[in-house]
């Protein structure tokens, strides 16, 4: 149901779909890229980003709100803590429970190593469970490891690490094996053969999807697999400080029950950061498509004890997030929506960008047409959106195909009497994932000794802009690279190292140096979204943390 | 005079009154009001099962659901969350699993006390057909389990409501690991690309990839000869 003003567009945009579904839309060059992004990016805005003046990595531009969690005083208090007699003693700590976290604990178990996974929020409440899309990987006779290659490289201008690069593309297929043997249930024509379709950025249909619930469906059976292997867990604990010896090395972390405020630490000898992306920071005010905890947590801990991080100036806003109705405003719509052939269309009915350029491209196109044309389509709340014109879905594909390929989709607007397969969806850029990250080699090495991080807390893998459906694979690559590395690493050390928190001292007098204000403190660990009145601090931790300034 | 529309909606969490703007969200609702979520939140945006929320309005004995993060407040809205209820759940070997008549109901006999009373299906947030896959299940048909239940978020709502005390979503679950394990066709062309990939047949391209400058990848990116797109 919209408003009137809005149908009266919607007419226009019905009576352009003929004429639109036999155009074709030339791709952009790279100069016309370059212009858009230049133009129209939010990574552009100058004003976004200032230089980080402390850590290792000093002097890079980062948005104001990641160089806030950075740059704060740590929020823990050691006082209480006895690093005597830690409650945990492990051989490999993995800190998140989401997709790369669940398999790197998997596959370091495999591998012999008594394994804890700990978790602020329960296992799988992470961006794993809300990919929608689908996973790439070259596994057709069309296609192959060097096209997907060059496919990654070209959405990431050119700058991503090219280990981690081959390393993505060449374990895609096992990957796909692997999830098989557990059970997911992808697409497939009765004989076995994938359905795929292309992705932003794409040359070949490499898009493998299990409905448009794709990442719940991975999430939900290894979470299984995981419960059935009994990998000792604890959730609503959440990690607030890594843990050092003398000389530098992670030997552990400090949790904090979010339930009881109890503090405690845990012993390791080696430690895995899967603690996803920084959604939830808000960049620039954007509402974001990310799960609840996606607070930068892991690049704090990381960035404590010396670990650089890359790509820190590249965020990727998704080109498709909800601009109306206004309850479910930013989340996400998938670009599978895209995919299987909807239409970006304006104000006046007419497209103006090929829907499946990369995403960072398609987002900028989108802002453009509202912010710089003014050919958007205003909603009653003072948003502006364009169309994304999902009936002709159904002209291209056949009555019910909507229902049938994106059951999720269609689920999320009927709640609010907007039926996709009848009627198009506002859309505009959401926040949506983090390109950086910290930088690690292809074992999920950060060079920090005894640490290791895998997911989206990674960067180097996407350089400045992943494509769709790499994410969902670079976790598994990744998690599991990570899981057996750390486990390897953790069985050829005699003894755990000690633990302590000199590390924090250190960083601490960078903190005072720097004149950084006391009251500043991180990590988040989650998003405080009460009236600004209402905000006390949480009654697990004794300070309050830096807070987004907008919802 | 027209009787002015409400700005403002009165809800009551678990029977306390809070007045909030219309318009938003049980979960934004609750956040205006004054909680901060630890439990009960998870992906804010309709996958992860983490807000089921129940609640009934003054005009209907009804008993109504919906997930908090995407379910708009009513006035006069009594509500309670529901984040966990506990659950039975059986362990197993994937691999060993045979996708018999016999295997769901071995592993969950209680689905054969299913009375058929269809609370769950009447109360699912997702629409599910929750009865129903329960008496596929009660049959071995895997393929119609994974079907009606593959939008299923796990929020443990039918639990809940189920007088006999089955625990649908974890069935459903072994019913869908084993459809796609072991009854869907395997990949031909996937086995024969991880083949390839044992004997190195790429190898050698990708090194050369890896060597080569941002100048020459970009080149290759954009020759429409080097880089063709499959058409859609």
């Amino acid at each position: 149901m919209y408003p009137e003003k809005m149908n009266e567009s919607i007419r226009r945009l019905e009576a352009t779909r003929k004429e639109r579904m036999k155009q074709e839309f030339p791709m952009r060059t790279a100069e016309q890229k370059k212009e858009l992004l230049e133009g129209f990016h939010p990574d552009y805005i100058k004003a976004s980003m200032r230089e980080l003046v402390l850590g290792p990595n000093k002097g890079d531009r980062t948005p104001h709100e990641l160089a806030d969690v950075l740059e704060a005083w740590p929020v823990l208090e050691p006082g209480g803590l006895d690093l005597a007699n830690p409650e945990y003693d492990v051989d490999v700590l993995v800190i998140g429970g989401g997709g790369a976290g669940v398999a790197a604990a998997l596959v370091a178990q495999e591998a012999g190593a008594d394994v804890l996974l700990v978790t602020k929020l329960r296992i799988g409440d992470a961006n794993t469970m809300m990919a929608q899309g689908g996973i790439q990987a070259a596994d057709k006779a069309n296609d192959s490891p060097e096209r997907h290659y060059l496919d990654v490289l070209g959405g990431g201008h050119f700058k991503n690490e090219p280990e981690l690069a081959r390393a993505l593309v060449m374990d895609a297929p096992g990957i796909i094996d692997w999830l098989e043997e557990l059970g997911v249930m992808f697409d497939k024509e009765p004989d076995g053969t994938m359905i795929t379709i292309h992705g932003g950025g794409t040359s070949r249909k490499r898009m493998h999807a299990a409905r448009d619930y794709t990442g719940a469906e991975i999430m939900r059976v290894l979470r299984d697999e995981f419960q059935n292997r009994d990998v000792p867990k604890t959730e609503f604990a959440a990690a607030t400080e890594l843990l050092t010896d003398a000389k530098g090395a992670v030997s552990g972390a400090v949790l904090v029950n979010l339930e009881t405020g109890r503090k405690c630490a845990v012993r390791a000898k080696t430690v895995i950061l899967a603690t996803g992306g920084c959604g939830r920071l808000h960049m620039q005010g954007f509402p974001c498509t990310n799960h609840y905890g996606a607070t930068a947590d892991g690049l704090v801990l990381a960035y404590r004890v010396g670990a650089r991080l890359a790509f820190i100036d590249t965020i990727q806003y998704h080109p498709t997030g909800v601009a109306y109705p206004e309850q479910i405003l930013g989340q996400l719509i998938t670009e599978k929506v895209r995919g299987v052939g909807a239409q970006l269309v304006n104000s006046e009915g007419n497209r103006f960008i090929y829907e499946l350029e990369s995403r960072d491209t398609t987002a900028s196109a989108i802002i453009r047409e509202c912010k710089g044309e003014g050919r958007g389509i205003d909603t009653p709340t003072g948003g502006v959106g364009v169309w994304l014109d999902s009936p002709l879905i159904e002209v291209l594909k056949g009555k019910g195909s909507v229902k049938a390929t994106l059951p999720a989709m269609y689920h999320q607007f009927e709640r609010y009497g907007i039926e996709m397969d009848k009627v198009p969806v506002l859309t505009y850029p959401t926040q949506h994932y983090q390109n950086g990250g910290v930088l690690v080699d292809d074992t999920g090495h950060t060079g920090v000794k005894n640490l290791f991080a895998a997911g989206e807390v990674v960067g180097g893998i996407h350089g400045r802009n992943r494509l769709m459906g790499n994410s969902l694979l670079d976790i598994l690559v990744f998690g599991r690279r990570a899981g057996k590395a750390a486990a390897e690493a953790a069985k050829a050390m005699e003894k755990a190292p000690d633990m302590g928190l000199k590390h924090m001292d250190a960083f601490k007098a960078e903190l005072n140096k720097a004149g950084i204000p006391e009251d500043r403190k991180s990590p988040m660990l989650l998003p405080d979204y009460r009236r600004p009145e209402m905000r006390r601090p949480y009654p697990f931790l004794a300070n309050e943390c830096v807070q987004p300034a907008v919802k | 005079m027209a009787e002015q529309e409400k700005d403002m909606l009165t809800i009551y969490v678990m029977g306390k009154a809070y007045d909030v703007p219309k318009g938003l969200t049980i979960m934004k609702a609750m956040e205006y009001a004054g909680y901060q979520f630890i439990r009960g939140c998870g992906c804010r945006g309709g996958f992860c099962g983490a807000c089921g929320t129940v609640y009934r309005t003054e005009d209907s004995y009804k008993v109504k659901v919906g997930l908090a993060c995407q379910t708009e407040i009513e006035d006069g809205m009594y509500l309670v969350q529901l984040p966990f209820y506990p659950a039975t759940k059986k362990k197993y070997d994937i691999e060993t699993l045979e996708p018999t008549t016999q295997t769901l109901v071995r592993h969950y006999p209680e689905i054969m006390r299913c009375i058929s009373c269809n609370s769950c299906t009447k109360i699912c947030p997702q629409d599910i057909m929750v009865m129903d896959y329960v008496n596929a299940a009660i049959r071995g048909d895997y393929e119609r389990v994974a079907d009606l239940s593959f939008d299923c978020i796990m929020c443990g709502l039918c639990a809940s409501r189920c007088p006999a005390e089955i625990v649908q979503y974890n069935v459903a679950l072994l019913a869908r690991r084993i459809t796609g394990a072991k009854l869907l066709k395997r990949s031909p062309h996937l086995q024969e690309r991880l083949k390839e990939l044992e004997a190195g047949k790429f190898d050698d391209g990708i090194k050369e990839l890896m060597a080569a400058s941002q100048e020459e990848l970009s080149e290759m990116f954009y020759d429409k000869k080097v880089r063709d797109i499959e058409p859609a």
